[in-house]
């Protein structure tokens, strides 16, 4: 049996040791990598950036917890970013799973920055419907969402007195694991314009950069790379930075492992065909 | 104590799923039912609690009568549960396809379609008019267009089977078949990167929220 017979044969669990390890190594010696500002980053930051004081802000949590490792680290930096701008965050989600886990996000920031709930924030929570939801909120956000996430009517909260409907709000965040993403921008920016930027899981995001290259999205957040880029931008270095060591090493493992592959084919159907024209 | 007791059985868990690398066991499927069952409640509860309650309950608690039609209109949902009464449903089903498609066709063809059209209706020569950050100058090169007219009428062309691929149609859709190969490729490379932030996300977990803080609490 040649090496390369012996290698195309190799037990698929040493292939998940050496995966393990690549992975490891660099998050227990925190071996650390450079972070490469993606345009694509770059503007969903400058969109966020662009808005006045007090404007408000959704965020859309469309993500469960198979999705955290991706869309945790981004949700966070971009309310950070929003926080910092003293923008005011409406919280809300069309996966009923994901808003645990965004209400911990929340809280978590929003302690940070000192952020009080009902004047600098509020979360209304998750109502099924998707597209009709997203409808009826560019009409009135009351007649969907009229409590919020405690059961406090909206109009009690003194940041949502003034906010009523998409017109009144400067930007969707939209947090996407799945085609989420893509009814926001057929609803809410078909029908009303309202502006957009999305951060999906790495496999969302070549769906969306069709509506980034159309300016149906004003920027894409696109999976850890993206988070950690985000990250880097509005100068918080946390999670997404340090595990993108290890996607490096694992990419770059994926890469030997996709050449030795090739090249052993290749090496294979060659020794098969000197052997046939050496039966002939 | 409830956070460490919530870590352990997380811990638990993720090395549960993870033993299906080695082989199919009854520790892997204990977990992955977990799984799919506490999901599952977690969607009847927040349906229940965030919807039904607020948009149903209450206003009827309320004299809100209106919303006793939607309402016997989901009921009507539920008789699918019984063989004989089970073309009842088909009534709320109608009025669900046709709302949403309605909704969809209009909103497809406003909010997808000529958008995406609009995008590709492009001068061949100049500057590419979608990106202008001087960070990667590569977006911004002229010749982007080109590639993307070329692409977009090529693909086209590959999905055109009104006429037999041959000559220049045959020539053309080989040609859309390349794009199609690299935008699969770049979805493959997206795949791969999404599926090792979740390794990594997992073990980062195991390390930073599980060994860690059990080995320091060992050494205190």
């Amino acid at each position: 049996m040649s090496i390369w017979e012996r290698i195309s044969k190799v037990d698929r669990r040493i292939i998940y040791l050496l995966l393990s390890l690549v992975v490891i190594i660099p998050i227990v010696f925190r071996i650390p990598s450079t972070i490469a500002v993606s345009e694509s980053a770059q503007m969903a930051y400058d969109a966020v950036d662009r808005l006045p004081a007090g404007t408000p802000i959704i965020f859309s949590t469309d993500f469960d917890p198979a999705s955290m490792p991706e869309l945790r680290p981004m949700m966070t930096a971009v309310l950070r970013h929003a926080f910092k701008k003293k923008l005011k965050v409406i919280m809300m989600g069309h996966w009923p799973t994901g808003i645990p886990l965004s209400t911990i996000i929340l809280e978590e920031v929003a302690q940070e920055f000192k952020a009080e709930y009902g004047v600098d924030y509020i979360n209304i929570g998750y109502r099924p419907g998707a597209g009709l939801v997203m409808i009826q909120m560019g009409r009135e956000i009351r007649s969907v969402f009229d409590i919020d996430i405690q059961g406090n009517p909206l109009d009690s909260l003194p940041m949502m007195r003034q906010i009523h409907n998409y017109s009144d709000i400067g930007l969707i965040a939209c947090f996407e694991a799945g085609a989420m993403g893509d009814i926001w921008v057929i609803y809410a920016w078909g029908r009303f314009g309202v502006n957009i930027i999305m951060g999906t899981t790495a496999v969302v995001t070549p769906d969306a950069y069709p509506y980034l290259a159309a300016r149906q999205i004003e920027g894409l957040i696109g999976g850890m790379a993206g988070a950690a880029a985000y990250e880097k931008l509005v100068e918080h270095p946390d999670k997404a930075m340090i595990r993108m060591s290890s996607q490096a090493w694992a990419h770059i493992l994926i890469i030997v492992f996709i050449i030795i592959g090739n090249i052993g084919y290749f090496m294979m159907r060659r020794a098969e065909k000197v052997k046939k024209r050496g039966t002939v | 104590m409830g956070q460490i007791i919530g870590v352990w059985i997380a811990a638990g868990l993720t090395l549960m799923i993870f033993s299906f690398l080695y082989k199919d066991n009854p520790f892997y499927k204990f977990a992955e039912h977990v799984y799919v069952g506490v999901s599952a409640a977690y969607t009847c509860f927040y349906t229940w609690d965030y919807f039904l309650m607020p948009k149903l309950i209450n206003p009827l608690l309320q004299h809100h009568w209106l919303v006793i039609i939607p309402g016997i209109f989901g009921a009507m949902m539920l008789t699918r549960w019984f063989p004989k009464i089970a073309w009842v449903s088909r009534w709320p089903i109608a009025v669900s396809v046709g709302v949403a498609s309605g909704l969809v066709v209009v909103q497809y063809m406003q909010g997808f379609v000529i958008p995406q059209i609009q995008n590709t209706l492009l001068p061949i020569a100049g500057p590419a008019v979608t990106f202008n950050n001087p960070i990667t100058n590569l977006w911004n090169h002229p010749l982007n267009n080109l590639i993307i007219i070329v692409g977009t009428v090529t693909t086209i062309v590959y999905f055109y089977f009104s006429k037999k691929h041959k000559g220049f149609i045959g020539g053309t859709a080989k040609v859309g078949i390349i794009f199609i190969m690299v935008a699969f490729g770049a979805s493959f490379g997206y795949t791969v990167m999404a599926r090792i932030s979740l390794l990594i996300g997992r073990i980062h977990f195991l390390i930073n929220d599980w060994l860690l803080p059990f080995f320091r609490s060992l050494t205190h």
